[in-house]
């Protein structure tokens, strides 16, 4: 979701697949395997290592590339209500970052190579925030979708083997509910409102349906065909890095949501979206992985203009980074004299 | 761009009194008292805490994993620590 795991281009060796017949491997999956935590300084295999960096750091630079479209919306909040609750929920999605970039620090990377190299563009985010809001209703839709399925995903993530990264994904799950309810009651608010007002929430609607359910990546199995799979899926499962598959969760959020939308009188856009008594669950219809593919590669309708905010406001900030250190510096030399 | 990183500290969070601090993570900042503001910002939004404590990172001497069994085992073996190791007869109360 916040990591599809799409930037490993086919062939790439650079997370080598296990070969777990060495006597270090073979116990570290047995620790895997008997449920216990893997902490920092416990031993790891390389791959394992390479895999919680890569997974950890995209989803703290999509935390952080997500504070764009929704700060977009503050200074146009039509209530002070409201704006004060999309800057707790921006300043909250920042501090998730923050606990995301200390997590992956553990695994012996520094936050300075991490940050460069989402500045650079060597670094994925989630596809998600590169479409716009265009309008008061976004705000909503991403509260409660895109929220809820970044819930979706992050709660089996509470689980994961990693120990600092478990316990990160529990201190951002405690602060992700507000998110989501302040997103459906904004929803419910506009559906309460005037017939503008009810196109307007429907507009956004449509607009991130879609891009919602690809949050949660490709299919696990049938993605071959489509030329686009999870990788390393297998292997991050075994490592219970992953617990649950990425059908599953899309199939448990569709499942949830529909409803949802339903209770705001919305229609969803998706002419075969029909309940399933056999199998109790709603049948969807095919997601465009094309437009996935591409809004993953850069050419999404605002993976440029998020890269260059953040980049100068990075750059804005260098002056202050260095004035601090310096101030630091000449601190400690007076009070070591 | 200034490839000089701020220092990493360890943040600790009494969340009421009455408990031990805890860890819960870390933050970057050039000096404590920054530090202590960053992770006022970062780790108590939700009146997570009413004390803080930060350490430099590289303040911190840890143990070492590999070394765990000479560390710890010798102390399983000792279970007359445990005043389960002791029998005493049911008539005898209070002990
Ligand atoms: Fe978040
Ligand atoms: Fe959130």
């Amino acid at each position: 979701m916040y990591t599809q795991g799409l930037d490993i281009p086919k062939g790439d060796k650079s997370i080598p697949v296990e070969k777990a017949d060495s006597a270090e491997a073979l116990r570290f999956q047995a620790r895997i395997d008997a449920d216990e935590k893997i902490e920092p300084k416990d031993w790891m295999p390389e791959g394992y290592r390479k895999t919680l960096i890569r997974q950890i750091s995209q989803h703290a630079h999509s935390e952080v590339i997500g504070m764009q479209p929704e700060g977009n919306w503050i200074t146009r909040a039509p209530t002070l209500r409201r704006k004060a609750i999309l800057m707790a929920k921006v300043q909250d999605e920042g501090g998730h970052g923050l606990y995301l970039y200390s997590a992956a620090e553990t695994l012996g990377v520094s936050r300075d190579e991490l940050v460069e190299q989402l500045l650079d563009g060597s670094a994925k985010y989630s596809s998600i925030f590169n479409y716009p809001t265009l309008t008061w209703a976004d705000i909503g839709a991403i509260g409660w979708l895109v929220d809820g399925a970044a819930i979706m995903n992050q709660i089996p993530l509470c689980r994961c083997s990693y120990g600092p990264y478990a316990r990160a994904m529990i201190r951002i799950c405690k602060e992700e509910s507000f998110h989501q309810r302040q997103g459906y009651e904004l929803m419910l608010a506009l559906s309460r409102g005037s017939a503008e007002q009810k196109a307007m929430m429907q507009d956004a609607f449509d607009r991130w349906w879609w891009p919602a359910l690809m949050m949660f990546g490709p299919h696990d199995t049938k993605g071959d065909a489509e030329g686009i799979k999870s990788q390393h899926s297998e292997q991050s499962m075994k490592w219970r890095i992953k617990r649950v598959s990425n059908d599953e969760l899309r199939q448990k959020f569709v499942d949830v949501t529909v409803p949802q939308a339903e209770y705001l009188g919305l229609k969803v856009p998706d002419p075969h979206l029909k309940w399933n008594a056999e199998t109790g669950h709603y049948d969807f219809g095919p997601i465009d992985w094309n437009e996935f593919k591409n809004v993953l590669i850069g050419n999404g309708p605002c993976n440029k203009k998020r890269l260059k905010m953040r980049r100068e406001a990075h750059e804005r900030g260098a002056w202050v980074r260095e004035a601090a250190m310096a101030y630091a510096a000449k601190k400690a030399k007076r009070n070591a004299a | 761009m200034s490839r000089k990183e701020w220092p990493l500290y360890e943040v600790f969070i009494r969340s009421r009194n009455g408990l031990n601090h805890i860890h819960v993570g870390s933050v970057h900042a050039p000096d404590p008292k920054m530090a202590l503001e960053n992770a006022r910002d970062a780790y108590t939004r939700r009146g997570e805490g009413v004390s803080i404590w930060v350490v430099a990172s590289n303040a911190i001497t840890a143990s070492d994993p590999g070394e765990k069994e000479s560390l710890f085992e010798p102390l399983a073996e000792k279970v007359y620590r445990h005043p389960t190791f002791y029998d005493i007869p049911d008539e005898v109360k209070n002990i």
